[in-house]
């Protein structure tokens, strides 16, 4: 067993895992955090991207003893139960940015990962090629596209970040 | 996943004498080619040595007439680093090549060099810049290094520090992608550099990395895309799969190389 500790959604959590433990197990089955998802589980579909020190990063590749010691957020530390959605979260509600909804999770913290590298001003081209590694199996690229483009102006004018 | 016992070294010392010690251990950096290969049960290393910890091996800097990028710097760093885009260009858009953004903030410059998978890109910019390998007990040229599949000069307890690049005039990667994997189908890396003109070819030979000798020799008299023609590579010993035939990836290698030139020339 190894013993980890890390800030998860703001929380500190300590627990004692099996090193084989996945990020993406850590999360969903040791904290009940299942708005992570498992798609492929081979690094290809990015529905399980959470963000690791603020980095987007495919959780399903990743040993939660690794993420030891740092911060890790997931959909479900965007926004506070009962409060406001994350403007990224509304974007793909008034955009009808989801069919299924199964790669949605993975797609936002992607999306919000773009935003920090990439500015508010997003072209289309430049959203396409960094979704490279999300797959939406609805194929209902265009809505995400257009949420992404408007939930990065909307995180402009927000103190979420 | 089998069963392992977890370390975390705070040093490189530390991380070599724990590699010394058990047999069966693995080092992991990234972990985005190792954790694969574990969850396939197609690695089932009995200890798992995390450098991921390790400060101070992730830097990149100019020191003198080279680049040099430790061996813990992300594909994300090198992608996106000022001092990599200045010195050389063709690196930095070699590392926003790799995988998909997600991707590339795990995985290593060190992780894929020691794994030398014959489809990796750093391979391809290592050897035809003549870039020295630098680990915890000495120096190694790309020739010695690289050793075919999967397979490299590394000793069981020897440790990938840093890669320093002696600066080229001017370079450029072109890569055909596997739409599925990112991986390259074939890339082609095309070096000028003060000693001649290197052309190196990833993802097609089933040995790994390889240069193509013909392409080296008409470059270095004419550095144009026009001095390859007609110049044919050989589909033998090259991969053939369900992606493309030998042939195919032949024909590409031609392609690719006179696009890799186009670009370095184009680069000012």
């Amino acid at each position: 067993m190894a013993k980890v500790s890390m800030i998860v959604n703001g929380n500190p959590i300590a627990k004692n895992i099996d090193p084989r433990t996945l990020l993406v197990q850590f999360l969903r089955e040791e904290l009940r955090l299942t708005g992570t998802h498992v798609g492929c589980d081979t690094s290809q579909c990015g529905a399980c991207v959470v963000h690791l020190d603020g980095k987007a990063v495919k959780a399903c590749t990743t040993l939660a003893v690794m993420a030891d010691g740092h911060e890790v957020k997931t959909i479900e530390g965007l926004a506070a139960d009962g409060a406001p959605l994350h403007p990224m979260q509304e974007a793909f509600r008034e955009h009808h940015g989801l069919q299924c909804g199964f790669c949605t999770p993975g797609m936002i913290m992607t999306a919000i990962d773009i935003v920090h590298r990439k500015g508010h001003d997003l072209e289309d081209h430049v959203i396409r090629e960094e979704l490279e590694g999300n797959l939406c199996r609805c194929t209902g690229y265009q809505n995400i596209v257009a949420s992404i483009a408007a939930g990065a102006k909307a995180m402009e004018k927000s103190d979420l970040a | 996943m089998y069963e392992f016992k977890y370390h975390r070294p705070s040093t490189v010392r530390q991380a070599a004498n724990l590699l010394a010690k058990h047999e069966d251990a693995k080092l992991i950096a990234g972990g985005h080619t190792l954790v694969p290969v574990m969850k396939q049960r197609l690695a089932a290393p009995s200890d798992i040595i995390d450098l991921s910890h390790i400060e101070g091996v992730d830097g990149i800097e100019i020191k003198g007439r080279a680049l040099v990028i430790g061996a813990l710097a992300k594909h994300a760093d090198v992608a996106s680093s000022a001092t990599v885009a200045e010195a050389i260009p063709a690196l930095a858009e070699l590392a926003a090549l790799i995988g998909d953004p997600a991707v590339r903030h795990r995985g290593t410059i060190g992780g894929s060099l020691a794994n030398n998978d014959p489809t990796a890109d750093y391979p391809a910019a290592v050897m035809a810049m003549g870039a020295t390998i630098v680990t915890n007990k000495r120096k190694l040229k790309p020739e010695e290094f690289f050793q075919g599949l999967f397979t490299t000069a590394l000793e069981p307890d020897e440790i990938i520090t840093k890669v320093s690049f002696p600066l080229p005039k001017k370079a450029a990667y072109q890569k055909f992608r596997n739409q599925a994997s990112r991986y390259a189908l074939v890339g082609v890396f095309v070096a000028r550099l003060p000693s001649g003109v290197r052309v190196t070819v990833t993802g097609a030979g089933s040995d790994g990395v390889f240069r193509v000798e013909a392409f080296e020799e008409a470059l270095k008299k004419r550095f144009s895309p026009k001095a390859l023609d007609g110049i044919n590579v050989s589909p033998d010993g090259l991969n053939s799969d369900l992606h493309g035939s030998a042939e195919y990836r032949a024909h590409l290698i031609g392609v690719l190389a006179k696009r890799a030139v186009e670009a370095a020339n184009n680069r000012a």
